[in-house]
């Protein structure tokens, strides 16, 4: 990958093994610009954790460059990167109060008195905690404990904040929250942001790109909705949101659609994404929401006939499992929306999709 | 409205509710009781009993009780200074006699002998001259005696003895005693209390210390490694743990002899042999070894609570790894570090058998003392005025520091 001139953080063809045997990331490249906010997202022993740590400077690559505006960092201690880090559990210090704790990177630095306090105050009043200066963490609560450890990680004004799964120890409508106030801090304060987490909500919330990790590489680097609408992979596919699989084998092939028989009786039109020539095996890959019911002649190159196996309400759409082409995990989701037909369990339908929804990647 | 607030609270069948919780907990709290009970029975039998005989033990003239109260009344007025008139030799005279008769009388003199030697003998004497007389006056047979019947101080010491209660034992526990104008400082030959005190104070000191600085790098490398390396780690550091005491100070014994393969060792290399068996030496380093691991496991124990994000933390804020551990990491051991020296120390100024085994004569501590005095002496006053002493002072270091630390704050594990 070529280092372009805005790019702020390089991984040029990084490895890294503990053990001498196994690679946890495989052959990493990925050049992250200034300003940006970029997640690292994918299940646990991804690499992606690593990857941050790597870059925090806890863990040495065992191959490749890691760059920091323009400088190899590979040997730098960490205490010398000037990156600012937001743990999991806030990592916040219990035998000091919130004010010696935004203090310490401060008063590491060497400012003058005045100076420190005036930045304890601004970060404080950032995350609204102006009131809570002479508390110690414990007598805070989880969502202020997570609030002060994004202040003491941006009052000594970092150019990179690294953040590792902050949200992951707040219930979910705290979380939905600070996501949010996060991206908002991001955007006024124009820092670059690196996000480690394993919540694809998180990621497509917060993002303005994401590194989908697995198998200690990246799968895919998109904006959110790219991973979402075109998915590269079928792990992406099956990472990022809610997918039908359903597999088959190539049929034919030509530049913009291909044919794929999926089972005796299925031949759907779909989108080549990532398959070999025809007779290659492939994952075709639909989202629920793209399903449409009772679907007009023309609207949809394919169109099949299923039966109604289980529903689901959930207030704003209903999940429909249905039976289809020998599948019987296929999810179709019912807007909850005037003209939707009733529909039965048992009862058959017709169901289709058009040929652009429909995606033909890897064989999963 | 107003009028059903003001009654108490009523179960549905009318009974009030206070009266229905008691009734509906009383089982639990029975069992409750029934397990602690043994325990509880156990405790006040085999430590505060034993701790209120011995209290009672170092302030009481037991050799002496309800054995010398005639000339108790008698010498009631007695100025102190004077030779006392002839009233109180008769009345010790009669005090005496009655003692010979009961074969107490060598109990009594052996007593005042205590704090006043040579008294033994001229008790014995005079005590055979009065056992033949039927009537007085006493006080010229007294003082034809020995002529220490005239000596005033003799006199309070008989009156202090005669007394239910002494002050005696503790007072002699801090080298004080009686005199003419009330308290004095014990002469230099006998004074040798507060010395032992310091001495044992000094020593415990110095292995809390030892402990603190040897075992606390070890207690670090034990939290820090993947566990099982830290396992077997720790199986080295308990191994000695689960050694008897004794064993292990002979060990040292033999190890530190002068024929011992320290000694070897060092013929060999610098060609001389070093005392180190019976000295300070080697009673502080038998008692480091001995204590290392109960100053060890609570900083152990506690290093194990912190997360090691805290240092990361503290490193990507800029700190060098010197500076994260000593504000961040260090701070957070000290509940530890409080717990284990308070431990060590404590358990350091009751130490007997390993002073006694490889310590010399000046290396004994309190406890030796209290040992000497209950098996050797048999004076049961003095052990307890020492052992009490020292229970003293150590609850006041205990005091001392939970005002400073605080005991909640403490982590033993």
């Amino acid at each position: 990958m070529s280092t372009s001139a805005n790019s702020f953080v390089n991984f040029i063809d990084v490895q890294k093994s503990y053990d001498g045997e196994t690679l946890v990331v495989k052959d990493l490249n990925l050049s992250i610009r200034r300003g940006e906010f970029l997640t690292l997202l994918g299940p646990s022993g991804s690499g992606k954790t690593t990857t941050l740590m790597m870059l925090a400077g806890f863990e040495v690559p065992t191959h490749g460059r890691i760059e920091l505006d323009g400088r190899e960092i590979n040997n730098l201690a960490p205490h010398k990167r000037n990156i600012g880090m937001v743990f999991q559990n806030y990592a916040l210090f219990p035998h000091m109060t919130v004010e010696e704790n935004l203090g310490f990177p401060l008063a590491v630095r060497k400012l003058p008195k005045a100076e420190i306090d005036a930045k304890i105050d601004r970060a404080l009043a950032m995350v609204q905690l102006s009131q809570m200066r002479k508390r110690r963490p414990a007598q805070l609560s989880g969502g202020q404990q997570q609030r002060v450890a994004l202040a003491r990680a941006l009052v000594f004004d970092p150019k990179l904040v690294l953040m590792d799964e902050p949200l992951g120890a707040l219930d979910k409508q705290l979380r939905e929250h600070m996501q949010i106030e996060i991206k908002h801090i991001h955007q006024s304060l124009g820092v670059t942001v690196v996000y480690v987490t394993h919540d694809q909500s998180e990621a497509l919330t917060m993002s303005d790109r994401v590194a989908v990790f697995n198998d200690g590489a990246i799968q895919q680097l998109a904006t959110p909705a790219d991973l979402y609408e075109r998915p590269q992979n079928s792990f992406v596919a099956q990472f990022i949101g809610e997918n039908n699989r359903l597999s088959g084998v190539v049929t034919e092939l030509n530049g913009s659609h291909c044919r794929v028989k999926v089972g005796e009786a299925g031949d759907i039109r779909a989108l080549p994404v990532g398959i070999g020539n025809v007779g290659a095996r492939t994952t075709l890959s639909l989202r629920p929401e793209r399903v449409r019911i009772n679907p007009t002649n023309g609207a949809c190159a394919n169109q099949f006939e299923a039966r109604v196996e289980e529903l689901i309400y959930l207030g704003d759409h209903t999940r429909a499992r249905v039976q289809v082409l020998g599948h019987a995990n296929f999810v179709v989701k019912v807007p909850n929306a005037e003209g939707v037909p009733d529909l039965k369990p048992g009862s058959t339908i017709r169901i289709g999709w058009r040929t652009e929804d429909c995606r033909a990647l890897d064989a999963f | 409205m107003a009028v059903a607030e003001t009654l108490p609270s009523l179960t549905i069948d009318g009974v009030p509710l206070k009266v229905k919780l008691a009734r509906a907990e009383r089982s639990r709290k029975l069992k409750a009781v029934g397990l602690v009970l043994p325990l509880f029975a156990f405790v006040v039998l085999t430590f505060l009993y034993p701790i209120v005989v011995l209290a009672q033990k170092s302030i009481l003239n037991e050799e002496t009780i309800g054995r010398l109260t005639r000339t108790n009344e008698a010498l009631a007025n007695w100025d102190g200074v004077s030779v006392p008139d002839e009233a109180a030799f008769a009345a010790l005279a009669v005090d005496l006699k009655q003692a010979q008769e009961r074969r107490e009388a060598s109990e009594i003199a052996k007593r005042i002998n205590s704090e006043f030697s040579g008294a033994m003998s001229r008790f014995k004497s005079v005590t055979r001259k009065v056992a033949d007389m039927e009537s007085g006056p006493y006080k010229e047979v007294f003082l034809s005696s020995d002529e220490i019947w005239s000596d005033p101080a003799l006199w309070r010491v008989i009156r202090s003895v005669s007394n239910t209660y002494t002050p005696y034992y503790w007072l002699t526990a801090v080298d004080l005693r009686q005199g003419a104008e009330g308290l004095e400082r014990a002469p230099a030959g006998e004074a040798i209390f507060l010395d032992v005190y310091a001495r044992t104070f000094w020593i415990a000191g110095v292995v809390t210390v030892l402990t603190l600085i040897l075992g606390f790098p070890v207690a670090y490398l034990l939290a820090t490694q993947p566990a099982h390396r830290a396992n077997i780690l720790m199986i080295f550091v308990m191994l000695p743990f689960w050694t008897s005491l004794l064993v292990r100070t002979t060990a040292w014994f033999v190890l530190l002899r002068s024929e011992g393969p320290l000694n070897d060792l060092a013929e060999m290399i610098v060609n001389n042999r070093f005392e180190m068996i019976f000295t300070r030496f080697g009673t502080i380093v038998a008692m480091t070894h001995i204590q290392l691991p109960f100053t060890l496991l609570p900083i152990y124990s506690v290093m194990k609570t912190i997360p090691p994000s805290h240092v990361r933390a503290a490193r990507s804020l800029g700190a060098g790894p010197f500076h994260a551990f000593w504000k961040v990491y260090f701070p957070q051991t000290v509940p530890g570090i409080a717990a284990g020296c308070l431990l060590t120390f404590i358990l350091c100024l009751g130490y007997y058998i390993t002073p006694a085994l490889v310590g010399g004569p000046r290396d004994q501590m309190v406890s030796y003392y209290v040992a000497y005095y209950m098996n050797n002496v048999i004076n049961f006053g003095q052990a307890a005025a020492l052992g009490m002493m020292l229970l003293i002072i150590t609850m006041v270091l205990y005091w001392a520091y939970n005002r400073l630390v605080g005991i909640d704050k403490m982590k033993l594990g």
